[in-house]
């Protein structure tokens, strides 16, 4: 590229619709969305159980998630790693360097946000609704579909927090997909790469990508939460 | 009466010997009482008498430390639908008032197909139907309260616990609510209710339970317990005396 500006060079290779750079976007937001989806069905369910029960060690339990949402990627990225190496108790499956393990190693970075924010929010819910909902005979497991539906604004925060998290994170992909062009690049370990390469246009560009799909995820968020808040009338 | 078809009944409730205590203070102690279809009860007694409390153990939200609670048919148990309860602050779902309903219609079991059917029905009945698309949190507080009364109507219960149901409420709301209360008696269901208004507890009362620092002070009907209450607690409390 003969343009000696980074940012115009950045633009002008969105603007061509480059086939590379659309197949790294499209692998990132594939790896980084499974991950969330996995994390949902797992974490909502879980979380919500969570601020509802009772049990010896629970507290451990909850400080555990908490400390987990601040789980080093490189170190997630290690642990995955290690499981899914040829000598590891999952090698067999073949999966180390594919986009497979990528989802999984996000999804242990996110899993932990998304279990200890529902929680959270669940717990507050729980604690005004208890009396009631038990009248209605709607308790343990029958409870968490009403909880986790009635607390769906606040979900969202724990939701893109997930996302942030995920999108944004290189050590764990890097490790466990290694990169490799065309099959397990993304974003973010493209950035990392192409920086170091010199190739500052395609990094720069690849940035600003990741920045427009982080800034429109939260601003689709924002505005459905004002949405739904305008339409309640009320602060929830 | 309660029909055949309708089931049989779960009353009489039937409490022996029930105490509960928290942190070694006695909340209620050795209540004995058995309290039948007829009539509309009226639970009386100063803050802190324990009318809240014998309430909640009644309809099975909190497990006595001492005694026994029963229906004809078994111990009482919180989530029976035969046994309804009203809050003195309604505690309403983060959705519409109509699936505030249907929700509630949900958790006993009803085929979707009737729990619209019901619902709409319950929303007609009690002059709901404008604010049935409206979220239940921005409703105003007799609202919310209407529709609390509504939601345990719609499970057509046999027995209605009530907690202070009107203490938020102004003259019009608390005279919606007590309207309601008399739609419930008409349809067949048992009112056992607390209050703070003496008014009001003659307006709906035909029998009284008198409660004094948790322990069962008189049990009388109506007429007889505002003209010459039997305990001395509760002629100081129907004079407004200080009870210390």
């Amino acid at each position: 590229m003969s343009e000696s500006n980074p940012f115009v060079a950045a633009w002008l290779l969105i603007a061509s619709g480059d086939p590379t750079l659309a197949g790294i976007v499209a692998l990132s937001l594939r790896v980084t969305l499974s991950a969330l989806a996995i994390s949902l069905v797992i974490g909502l369910p879980c979380g919500a159980f969570l601020a509802m029960s009772r049990f010896p060690g629970r507290g451990l339990l909850v400080i555990g998630c908490n400390a987990l949402m601040g789980l080093p990627p490189v170190v997630a990225g290690l642990a995955i790693y290690l499981l899914l190496s040829r000598s590891g108790p999952l090698g067999p499956l073949g999966l180390l360097f594919t986009p497979s393990a990528m989802v999984m190693a996000q999804t242990v970075l996110i899993l932990p946000i998304v279990l200890s924010l529902s929680r959270q929010v669940v717990e507050d819910l729980w604690e005004e609704y208890e009396e009631q909902l038990r009248s209605l005979g709607c308790s343990g497991a029958r409870a968490i579909p009403t909880l986790l539906w009635d607390g769906r604004f606040s979900l969202i925060t724990a939701i893109l927090a997930g996302f942030g998290r995920a999108s944004a994170e290189v050590g764990a992909v890097l490790i466990v997909g290694g990169n490799i062009a065309g099959h397990t690049r993304t974003i973010t370990t493209a950035i990392a790469l192409e920086t170091a390469k010199g190739e500052l246009a395609l990094a720069l560009g690849l940035g600003i990508i990741l920045l427009g799909l982080t800034l429109i995820l939260n601003g689709g968020a924002y505005l459905m939460g004002q949405y739904a808040r305008r339409s309640a009338g009320q602060p929830w | 009466m309660v029909s055949a078809a309708e089931g049989s009944s779960i009353l009489p409730l039937t409490l022996r010997g029930v105490g509960y205590s928290v942190a070694g203070r006695v909340l209620l102690d050795a209540v004995d009482l058995e309290i039948g279809p007829e009539g509309r009860t009226l639970i009386l007694g100063a803050n802190g008498a324990g009318k809240s409390l014998l309430l909640r153990l009644c309809h099975g939200l909190l497990q006595p430390g001492a005694g026994s609670i029963r229906w004809s048919d078994g111990p009482t148990r919180a989530g029976d639908p035969r046994h309804a309860m009203v809050f003195q602050r309604p505690i309403l779902l983060r959705r519409s008032a109509r699936a505030n309903i249907l929700h509630a219609l949900a958790m006993i079991g009803l085929p979707a197909a009737e729990r619209r059917q019901r619902a709409e029905e319950t929303l007609a009945r009690f002059g709901l139907g404008a604010l049935a698309e409206r979220p239940a949190r921005v409703l105003s507080g007799g609202e919310q309260q209407r529709l609390a009364m509504a939601r345990a109507w719609s499970l057509k219960p046999q027995v209605l616990f009530l907690d202070e149901p009107t203490s938020a409420l102004d003259p019009a709301g608390t005279r919606a609510v007590e309207e309601m209360i008399a739609a419930f008696a008409e349809g067949g269901t048992k009112i056992v209710m607390t209050t703070h208004d003496l008014a009001q507890a003659r307006r709906l009362a035909d029998e009284v339970v008198f409660l004094h620092q948790g322990r069962l002070a008189e049990r009388t009907g109506a007429a007889e317990f505002f003209d010459m209450p039997a305990s001395a607690p509760a002629r100081s409390f129907l004079k407004g005396e200080l009870p210390w």
